[in-house]
């Protein structure tokens, strides 16, 4: 098995595990820090998918542009799921 | 939105600029690298996003002025058309590339084979990406923008 292959199973597995931990965080800016490392990750396996074009407006997008309206969001209400 | 501490706006400050001019980069490689006006746009887009998050919305909005950013968006999808009904004025058709071949801006002819690329060729393509990235940088821009304005006046009316 060579280190490619073996990166087309880490990759998807750490994506599954961001996405759950996500999901399970109450605390939601640490749920977004979560969901901006599953876009990276996602945006690393386009990558090595050879679609370059992809994972740069995934990177950028994914990644950076909605973490910030996310923060930006949760700035102007409560951070702790619950609270209401 | 009020600005963050002062290590954060420290490093906004610092990164800012290399990732602008990353962004700036992938534009104007647009027809050589991977990536183009769209991508480059949003690398762009999202350093100026970093600067809004770190130094907050009313800092920012006091070094800009909202009209002036409805212009370069328009001024991006207008020039995007007009450069395509140029092709109509000088070739044959809408989107043809009538720069390719002279050997005005962007017009040279690339070399076939492996080698160096030349940025001074694509004919009208480059130009395309400039007006898309443009676009992009002050669409994307002013998305956030106006969802950090209208958390500050959100936060305001509850209180």
């Amino acid at each position: 098995m060579t280190f490619l292959e073996l990166l087309h199973i880490i990759i998807p597995i750490l994506i599954v595990a961001a996405s759950v931990v996500a999901v399970l965080l109450k605390d939601l800016l640490a749920a977004v820090i979560a969901v901006a490392a599953m876009s990276l990750l996602l945006s690393l396996e386009f990558f090595i998918l050879q679609a370059p074009d992809v994972a740069i407006a995934q990177a950028g997008v994914g990644a950076c542009l909605t973490t910030a309206i996310f923060i930006i969001a949760i700035r102007a209400t409560k951070r702790m799921e619950g609270e209401v | 939105m009020t600005k963050m501490s002062k290590i954060v706006r420290t490093i906004a400050s610092i990164a800012f600029p290399f990732a602008m001019i990353y962004g700036l980069y992938v534009i104007a490689h647009g027809h050589l690298t991977p990536g183009g006006g769209f991508q480059g746009g949003a690398i762009a887009a999202s350093a100026c996003a970093m600067i809004l998050v770190a130094f907050g919305s009313k800092w920012t909005l006091d070094k800009i002025k909202e009209k002036r950013l409805s212009v370069f968006e328009s001024l991006g999808g207008i020039g995007f058309i007009a450069i395509a009904l140029l092709g109509l004025v000088f070739g044959a058709a809408f989107f043809n590339n009538f720069l390719t071949g002279s050997n005005f801006l962007f017009g040279t002819i690339p070399a076939t084979g492996s080698g160096l690329a030349d940025i001074n060729t694509g004919g009208v393509l480059p130009l395309m990406n400039f007006a898309v990235g443009l676009k992009v940088i002050v669409g994307l821009f002013v998305i956030v923008l106006v969802m950090a304005y209208a958390a500050t006046s959100f936060k305001e009316d509850k209180k």
